[in-house]
Formats: C-alpha cells, structure tokens, sequence
C-alpha cells in the first residue's frame, strides 16, 4: 500500500487539501470517481492510467544481490495526481501531475531521485496496451503482452539501472479481489501486484558498473480517497518468504489510536488470501534516529493464523527518501519462523520539532 | 570664516537684485543637468534590467538552450530531451505592452524549474502560502513583484488586460519576483502570446552526465547551448551603440545648458566688478574672495543640480516606456517600466552640475580674482578687447574644425564619428560670434546716418554678451535641422525600403513542417494565390557576430521587388546556382567584403563556400544577415524548419485569406499577418527608436529659447545706461525700442541662417558617420527646405518672443528715468 506518494504531490504543490488527513489521502474527493467493492479488475486496461480518479501509482522495489552475494535494494515509483475532477484537459491545461521516485540501497549506500512532470504534453504517462509507464527517461514498459515480461530504469544523480523483468506467477488482487479497504470509514483502493517477478540487470552506482539479480515486487493501485481523515501514516511490508510465499501487510496510524490494519498471504502458486484484521500483529522493536525522526529500525511480524512469527531488519537503516515529502524506504530482511526479504515503508513520523 | 561668510552674502545679494540671471544661471545649470542625468538613468536602468534580464536564467551560472534560429522551439523539443534524460525546464518569454507600457511575460513550468532559482523561488514562495496549485489550476496566477503591481496599479487578485486584449491571470505579488516581469504558466502564456505548443528556450538545470545521449541526437540542431555569458554579451554589444547615441545627445544637451550657465555667470561676474572693488577695498583678501566665490558656485551648483537630478529623473521616467519600446523592439532586450532612485545616480548628477557649473564659471572667477582693484570697474576700450576677443575664437574655431577634419580622416569607430561631431559643433560655436561681427561690421561700413552708424556699432558692442546665448541657440536649431533631417531621412527611407522589402501580401509561420506541407498544397490550389514564397533560417556566428542566413526563392517577386544597394548583372541566377548569397549592408561593412568575395558560411557539415553576389540594405537589424536560396539552404542546414511563407495576393485578397487559412488550418499556423499588419508593427519600431532622439532634440532647442531670453532680460538693464545717451540725443523711446527689436531678430536670424548648413554638415555626419557605427547601415543623405524654412520661423519667432519683455520695459521707462541715468552714468 503505497499511497505514501500521493502525499507528496499534494505537498508538494501545497495543495490546501493537505491539511486534510493525511496529505490530503482523507480530504473531499468530490467529483472524482469513487472506489466500490465488487468492481472486478480489468486487464489490460488497468495496467494504465485511470484518470478519472483523482490518483494511482505503479510501484516497484527489488531486493537483489551482486555476485559476491552482497544485497541490494531497488524502487522504481511513478504516481499520477489530478488536481481537479472533470474529463482530462490537453496539453498544459491537463490537471495531472505526475512523480517519479527512484532509489538504489546497498548495506553502505542510499541514493535517490525525484522528478515531477505535468500531464497532457507527454512528459509523463502511462499505456495500457501495451503497458508503458514512464517520466522523463525512466520507463516501465512490458515485452509482449500483459506484465509477465517488462524492463525498467531509471537514473539520478549517483546511479542509473535498468532491469529485465519476468514474472513465474500470476498478478495477484489485494483485499477482496482488487478492492482494498484503508479505514473503517470506507476509504479504499482498488490494488494489485506481481509479486513473482525476477529481476536482473545493471545498476551503475558512484560510477561503478554492478550485475545484480533477485526478486522484484510491483504494486499497482488507484483510488480517489484511500484515507480516513484521521490517518497520519503508516508501515507497509512486502515480504518474499524462502518457501515461495508473499506477503503484504500494512498498518494505517491512526490519531485516535484505533490503528486499521490489513494484508494479503500469496500462496508459491499465487493463489491470494485476505488476511483478517486481528490476525496481524506488527511490533516496532528498536528505535533508529534518522534525518530527525525517531522511526523503528526493527520489527516484529507476526501472522497468527499462518505461524509467521518473524524479525525484520533493514539492509541499510538510513534508507531515508528526503525528497519532497520524505519517507523511509528499503530493503529489508527478517529471520524467525521463516527467512527471507522484501521491503519496507514508513510513512508520516513527524521530525522531532515538529511533534 | 566671518569674512568669507559676509563676502558671500554680499555677493549672493547680487542675485536677488537681479532675477533674471538668477533665473538663467538657475534654469540653464537644472536643464543641464537634468539632461544630462536623465540620459545617465536611463542608461543605468537598461543595463540593470539586462544584467537582472540575464539573472532570471542564468543565476548562479545556470544556462540554457536556445533555439538556434527564430524564436522558439515546438515544445517537442522539450518533451523528446527530458525523455532522453535531459534535465530541463522550459520556458516562453516575450515582451507585452500593458497600457502601452513594456512588461517581460514570463511562461515557466513550476514543477521543473529549480526551487533555489529566482523563479522558482518566487513561485515555491508562493508556494508557501498554499497556493502552488493555485499557480497550475485554471485560471492560475501572474506573479510580479510588488513594484510591477504599483506600475500597474492594480492589487493582488486583479486580473490585467494586455494591450492585445488577452486577459493576465489574477496577479500575485512576490518580492522574489524580477523587476517588470510578469511570470505565469507556460501553458498560459502560450496562450496569451498566441504561440501554442512553442518555447522560446529550455533551462539547464543539470550538466547532462555521460549516460545521456547528446544533444544533436535528441533534437538535431534545433537547439544550441551558448556558451555562458554569450547571451548577455551579444545583448550588451548589440545594445551599445544605442545607448552611446543616448550619451552623446545627453552630451549635446548637457553642454547647450552650459553655455547658459556660462554666459550667466560670466554676466553676474562682470555686473559685480564695481561690487568686487569694493569688496576688495574694504579690506576682503583675494582668498577671500575666491572661497567666497566658490561657496557661490557650488552653492548654486547643488541647489540647481539638486532640482535638475529631480527633473533628470521625471525626465528619464517619461523617456523610459519609449527608451524600453524601442530596446525591446530592436535587441529583444526587457528594460523594466520603471526607474528606481539610485543614491550612486543622484550625487553623480550632483557632482556633474558641480564640475559644469565651475567649468561654466571658471573664467569669471579667475578674471575677478585678477581685478587690480583700482582699475576702473567699466569695461573699457571693449572693440580692443573684443578684437583680440575675436581673433582668439576663429583660431580655436579653425583648431576643432581641424580636429573633426582628422576625426573623419583617421578614425573608423562612433567615438570617432562622436568626435567629429564634437568638432564641428565646437568649431561652430566658436565661429559664431566671429562671423556675426563680421556682418556687423559691414553693416557699420555701410552705414552713413549717424543713428544707423550707432545701431551697428552697438550692436557689435552687445556681442559678447550675447554671443553665448546666441551660440546655445545655433547648437539647437543646428541639432534641430541635422538630427530632424535624419529622422525624416530615415522615415521616408524606410517607407520606401519597407514598401519593397514587404513585396508579399500575407505572411505566415507553420507550426511544424508537416503543417507547412498540408497548408503549401492547399494554397496551392487557391486560384487567387498568384505566387508562394517559402522561407527557412539557419544561425551562425561569422567573425563571432550573430548571422541569420535566410533561405528563399529566387522568385519573380523577389527579383522586381527586393531592395538592393549593389549587385553583379547575374545576382538573382547565381543565388538560384546555388553557390552565391545577398549579404546585409551590415555584413558587408563589418566584415569588409565585396562583390565577388567569397564568404565561408559554417554549417553542421563544414564549411559552405559563396560567393557574394549582391549587398541589400537591412536598416534595423542589429545582426548580419545572408540570403540564399532555399533549396541550398535546406541542403546545407537539412533540419532548418521550412515554416515561414509570403504568398503574393491581390491586396484586396489579404484578409480573406487569411481568414480563411484560420479557419481551416486554425493552431496549425503560429502566426499569420498581412504586410499592412508588419509594416505597421515595424514602422513602430522606428517611431519609438526616434522618438527618445526628438524628445531631446526638442528640449535641448527648449533650452537655447530660454537662454536667449535669459540673456536679454539681463542685458536690458545694462542697455539703459547705453541707450539713455541716444535718447538724450533726440531719439525716440518708440524708434529706439524699434531698434532694439530689429536688433534681437536680426542677430537671431542671422544665427538660425548659420544653423541650417551647420545642421545640414550635423545631418551628414550622423547618417554617414555615426549612424554606420552605430548600427552599420547608412541612411541616404537628403535634404528638407520645409524644414529649414520652420526652423527659421521658429528663431525668429524665439526672438520676437525673447525680445518683447526687455523692450516692454524699456518703452515703460520714464523720462525722467532715463534723465536720472544718463546723469549718473556720465
């Protein structure tokens, strides 16, 4: 669930709406098209843009190794925000803006990289059939039909990747097929992934040429108010477990303490299954300072109905994003009942001045 | 201390008792100033708003892409470079009139721009206040600075017409904001400055590092990044020349009002020679004297300097809208709309008054100072003195003639042609009283009355005090007749020059090639299109000067119509050939070529060899121009767009069809225009150029009026005591008064009489000599009698004018008066 993005453009361009919930996740969405349960996902058509809802994102994050086994992490996002509902305008009129984020993280090691581009002058923009997403020169693009084989890249200032991309399983719907509910007010996504992805190529980091390989997870969602007004972050996972197994779980902070919670246990044969509310524990261990927040640097994951008990910990504890709306993201590891990887956001710890 | 102090009050109560030349020292020293400050601020605010022009986009060394011929890029450009991992942000910049008035309408794309810069600062700024996405959402926002919002006089929320009738959006105000600037959405300044879909430039944010393809492969050579400082420079260079023509008219002006001051002083000095001996009798020391005199001068200097720097800069403001217009019109270049009071500026023009006015009175000064104090306090054996007086001006006259003579002869920059003017003004000046003198004295000769006899022999006598009154004057008509016949020169050129350079009927611009192949084909096929010209354009840098090579066709049209200064027998064939160019006069004195030379035109593929053919004349472009033919153009320069059309229609045809090209072409066109429409636009231009030299022209003849009339009131009561013996003789105050106005208009006329050849020599040297240095074309020499005839019209009428208070008192002077001063004078 990574609707953190939304909030930075509505940041970013200080829309008024951002002191609604938030980043403006939980503000009026009048206008724009509502997410209802029972919509049935419809590909290929919803691998591209749905503008008629106020936004989306396509969301990629790799945990790779080079050949000496050192692990890596890589993210690839593009978002798409429409300032006001109504048809789509062309060229500079276009309400939409879009972002990218990109970063590499190794052990030692977190660049990144922002760009935002406007809608309707081909800046920025995402095609169904056959899928293309792309901004500026980073580009998400499928070989062939659907989203089993794809490429990817991007640069920044300290790297520049590009990765093939194919998946062994099939795309899996969130929440109850492909409606995702956020908050017990009823804000929800509609929201997918392809979390069988293999992933190989090259990322040029510092000016060094490194062969990576490894598991690459991506995300696709769209909504118009995926938030309740009183949700001020949240702690998402993506977890690639060594039996074959994918989980996704995410925790929406709540002010009134009644935090919402939610996940997804993807079978090794990609069969998805909603995971009940209560059934997930998450639990910050240790405290890390960073960029001057106080966020949780270890975790413990727990799915009780599964026998998931397991400890997270980051490939690189200050995989801080300072972009325009910062954020902590990385790759991460965790040991217990079962090894693996995957990744991890937080979003919405206050810097200390502020709290 | 005491003394100076009482030495100074008895001295300065000489300007109390006599007003009148209170009045011309006062006027002369404020009207000098201001001029000249006022050209000094309108300089100063140019050159601000080109470096602060450079700031928007270039802060901190930034650069950009530009479009490496015309004025933008299809915005496609932008799109393809950052997909190609470019980090860029466009831009559209253009000059708009709002309330006639000159305003920089900046179109940026706030989420690309850098929010560090000045203008994403300005918009991040904004920002802060919860507006960014008002900036973006429609209507969206115009941001300028708080000063930009008083020029206008509008308030924040106001929303702005421009002249053209589009409508500004609701205006913001930022302290962040450029001076003059008015910075929007790029989306809606293309639609205000109807250029859909165009950039006018792309900012580097980022040195594009070694992954990214290079430029010429993303965009071919549509664009080009100039190296830093390139755009400033050309600006500066280009714009050089007019504001040298601007300093030096300020010159003129500043030294007419000079010679006021002089002759000022130089009669307050001699009216107090009594009062100095008396002084110097009752026990004042020279030096005394001297700090006195000088706490007089530089008294004055800054009580009048001080008004004329407020009048300098009420000046400078009005001149200024007109001094943008014409900046923008010629260079491009934005010169914000409004002066800004600079401390450094104002004790400049302080300091400037203070050394005019003791230049001024210099002679006086030192001759007082000199006075044996019992030497008789009369001037005395004055047709010696005036002779030796005399004899000195025609040595030093023949002397500044010499120096313009040599000026012209050896130099070859506008300083050069500055001097040679100087020269000739000076040595003119100096002349004046020379020749006057001589007419006088012929006219004595002649004389076999005893009262005529009397008349001319006293009007001789009067010379010297009028001699610089009467030499400010011929500056001024002289100035009046040169630079008016130039400008008129130039206008009738320029019709006529426009008349033929505008052969076709309508122009237009595609907004890409495919667009200009659709609407070719379609006009076409119109029967009423008698003839389609094409256009395409390339820049280069030849000798490091900016070059536009045009392409067209050798066209009947062209060939009847296209004005030539010079050209082989087989022209028009030989550009066809493809192997020979048309070059600008400009190019052909700058860079010392004839017909025959051959000229090495770099392109992307090397160097492309013509010959020169022909030398048209290209009055205003302040770059070189070459002209081929297009199809050669487009072999050398293959992505040159070929977008801009003539088409050759009856005139009555125009607007039809450029009605109908709207209507079926519609964005596809970025601009269309019928001739009338260019040439009413370019004819503008020119008006505006111009009207900064009129403006001045006019005050400067302003002035010489109110030194003569200066100088007569003061004379008139010196004249008393000369005339009050005639009259004692029998003469009538009627006759009398006859005579002294006979006098005046005599002396005038005979000035304005010198005025006119010295203006015709004034005329030349500007068309042949300052205007090719200034701006590399010559204007054709011609003469305007009419203009002559008003000039003299308006001497005498000056004179009649200047004439009529002195002689109204003199009529008005008792008898009994003049009884009492003849008593007292003999």
């Amino acid at each position: 669930m990574n609707a953190k993005a939304l909030a930075f453009v509505l940041l970013a361009l200080g829309s008024p709406a951002a002191a609604q919930g938030f980043a403006g996740l939980g503000g009026e969405a009048a206008g724009f098209e509502q997410v209802v349960p029972g919509k049935p996902l419809v590909f290929p058509q919803d691998f591209g843009a749905h503008p008629t809802f106020r936004t989306e994102w396509w969301y990629l994050t790799a945990n790779l190794t080079d050949e000496t086994g050192a692990p890596y992490g890589v993210q690839w996002t593009l978002f798409r925000q429409a300032g006001t509902p109504g048809e789509e305008r062309s060229g500079w009129a276009n309400q939409n803006v879009w972002m990218g984020h990109a970063a590499v993280t190794t052990a030692t090691d977190h660049v990144f990289a922002e760009t935002f581009a406007r809608g309707g002058v081909g800046q920025a923009g995402a095609l169904a059939q056959p899928f293309h997403a792309w901004i500026d020169d980073w580009s998400f693009s499928s070989e062939g039909d659907g989203l089993a084989r794809a490429k990817i890249s991007a640069s920044g200032d300290a790297f520049r990747y590009a990765f093939d991309l194919a998946a062994d399983g099939p795309l899996a719907p969130q929440g109850d097929g492909g409606f995702s509910l956020k908050s017990d007010e009823g804000g929800a996504s509609y929201y997918f992934s392809q979390p069988f992805y293999k992933i190989s190529g090259v990322v040029t980091l510092r000016g060094k040429e490194v062969k990576l390989k490894g598991l690459a997870w991506m995300d696709r969602e769209w909504s118009s108010q995926p938030l309740g007004k009183t949700q001020k972050g949240w702690d998402w996972f993506s977890l690639h477990l060594a039996s074959g197994e994918k989980v996704m779980l995410f925790r929406l902070r709540d002010e009134t303490g009644r935090d919402f919670q939610a996940g997804t246990w993807i079978s090794a044969g990609g069969a998805p299954q909603k995971l009940d509310r209560d059934d997930i524990v998450l639990t910050p261990l240790a405290q890390n300072e960073i960029a001057g927040r106080t966020l949780p640097a270890r975790w413990r994951v727990q799915v009780k109905s599964r026998g998931l008990d397991v400890e997270t910990k980051p490939v690189n504890p200050a995989s801080f994003m300072a972009t325009s709306f910062p954020y902590w993201e990385g790759p991460i590891a965790f040991d217990g009942s079962q090894r693996g990887e995957g990744y991890l956001e937080m979003t919405g710890y206050a810097p200390q001045a502020q709290r | 201390m005491r003394q100076v102090f009482w030495t100074l009050s008895t001295l300065l109560s000489h300007w109390r008792r006599r007003p009148g030349n209170f009045a011309a020292l006062f006027v002369g020293l404020a009207i000098a100033t201001a001029l000249w400050s006022g050209v000094q601020a309108l300089n100063a605010q140019a050159r601000k708003s080109y470096d602060q022009a450079a700031s928007v986009f270039s802060s901190g060394g930034a650069q950009s892409l530009t479009p490496a011929s015309g004025a933008t890029v299809p915005q496609d450009a932008y799109i393809k470079l950052r997909r190609a991992g470019w980090k860029v942000s466009p831009a559209l910049e253009a000059a708009v009139l709002i309330h006639g008035a000159p305003y920089q309408l900046i179109g940026v794309e706030p989420l690309t721009l850098p929010r560090g810069g000045q203008l994403g600062g300005q918009i991040a700024a904004r920002a802060e206040g919860g507006d960014f996405a008002a900036f973006l959402a429609p209507p969206g926002q115009t941001i300028a600075a708080p000063d930009t919002l008083r020029d206008l006089g509008a308030k924040e929320g106001d929303r702005v017409a421009l002249d053209t009738g589009k409508i500004l959006p609701p205006l913001r105000s930022s302290a962040l904001a450029p001076p003059g600037a008015l910075t929007v959405d790029i989306g809606v300044a293309q639609t205000l400055l109807d250029r859909p879909g165009q950039v006018s430039r792309l900012m580097l944010l980022k040195k594009p590092d070694a992954g990214t393809p290079p430029l010429a492969s993303v965009v071919g050579e549509a664009l080009r990044l100039p190296p830093p400082g390139e755009e400033e420079a050309d600006l500066k260079r280009l714009t050089e020349s007019f504001h040298l023509n601007l300093t030096a008219f300020g010159l003129l002006a500043f030294l007419v009002g000079l010679f006021i001051v002089h002759a000022a002083f130089g009669l307050a000095f001699e009216q107090r020679l009594p009062m100095v001996r008396t002084l110097r009798a009752v026990g004042a020391s020279t030096r005394t004297l001297g700090a006195a005199l000088f706490a007089e001068v530089a008294l004055l200097a800054l009580v009048a300097g001080g008004c004329g720097v407020i009048g300098g800069f009420e000046l400078a403001s009005a001149l200024l809208p007109n001094v943008a217009a014409s900046l923008d019109a010629l260079y491009g270049a934005r010169v914000a709309g409004r002066l800004a009071l600079d401390p450094v500026w104002l004790l400049s023009g302080l300091g400037i008054a203070l050394a005019g006015a003791l230049a001024a009175a210099a002679g006086g000064l030192v001759k007082t100072l000199r006075l044996p104090i019992l030497a008789a306090a009369q001037p005395f054996a004055w047709r010696e003195a005036q002779r030796r007086f005399l004899r000195r001006r025609a040595i030093l006259a023949l002397l500044a003639f010499g120096a313009a003579l040599a000026a012209y002869g050896f130099g070859d920059s506008l300083y050069s042609g500055f001097a040679v003017l100087a020269g000739l003004l000076i040595g003119a000046a100096l002349l004046l009283p020379v020749l006057l003198s001589a007419a006088l004295r012929l006219g004595e000769r002649f004389a076999h009355a005893p009262l005529p006899n009397w008349f001319w022999a006293d009007s001789r006598q009067q010379l010297p005090g009028l001699s610089l009154a009467l030499t400010a004057l011929l500056l001024a008509f002289a100035t009046n007749v040169g630079v008016g016949g130039m400008v008129e020169g130039f206008r009738q050129t320029f019709a006529h020059w426009l008349d033929e350079r505008l052969a076709a009927e309508v122009y237009f611009e595609a907004a890409g090639e495919p667009q200009a192949r659709r609407i070719e084909d379609w006009l076409k096929r119109q029967p009423e299109v008698q003839a389609l010209l094409p256009g395409a354009s390339a820049s280069v840098r030849l000798s490091g000067w900016p070059t536009g090579v045009i392409g067209m066709a050798a066209d009947a049209t062209y060939r009847d119509h296209f004005p030539m200064l010079d050209q082989t027998p087989d022209a028009w064939d030989a550009m066809k050939r493809g192997d020979s160019a048309l070059i600008s006069e400009q190019l052909w004195r700058r860079l010392k070529l004839g017909l025959g030379s051959s000229l090495d035109l770099p392109t992307a593929r090397g160097m492309w060899r013509v010959q020169v053919v022909g030398v048209f004349p290209d009055y205003g472009n302040p770059k070189g121009q070459v002209r081929v033919d297009i199809d050669a153009l487009s072999a050398h320069w293959p992505e040159a767009p070929r977008v801009s059309y003539g088409v050759r229609v009856a005139p009555a045809e125009a607007p039809r069809l450029i009605a109908a090209l709207q209507a079926r072409f519609g964005q596809d066109i970025a601009r269309i225009a019928d001739q009338a429409a260019i040439r009413k636009i370019s004819t503008r231009i020119f008006e505006h150029t111009f009207a900064v030299t009129t403006a001045l022209n006019t005050l400067t003849l302003v002035v010489s009026a109110i030194a003569l009339l200066a100088s007569l009131t003061t004379l008139a009561d010196m004249r008393l005591a000369q005339v009050a013996p005639v009259w004692a003789s029998g003469v009538s105050r009627r006759r009398l008064a006859q005579l002294e106005f006979l006098r005046i208009v005599a002396l005038t006329a005979a000035t304005a009489i010198v005025a006119v050849p010295l203006g015709l020599a004034l005329a030349w040297c500007l068309v042949a000599v300052v205007n090719v240095q200034a701006f590399g074309w010559r204007l054709p020499y011609e003469m305007f009698p009419a203009q002559w005839a008003s000039v003299l019209a308006l001497a005498l009428l000056t004179a009649a004018v200047a004439a009529i208070a002195p002689i109204l008192r003199f009529v008005r002077t008792t008898p009994a008066q003049l009884a009492r001063i003849f008593a007292n004078e003999r």
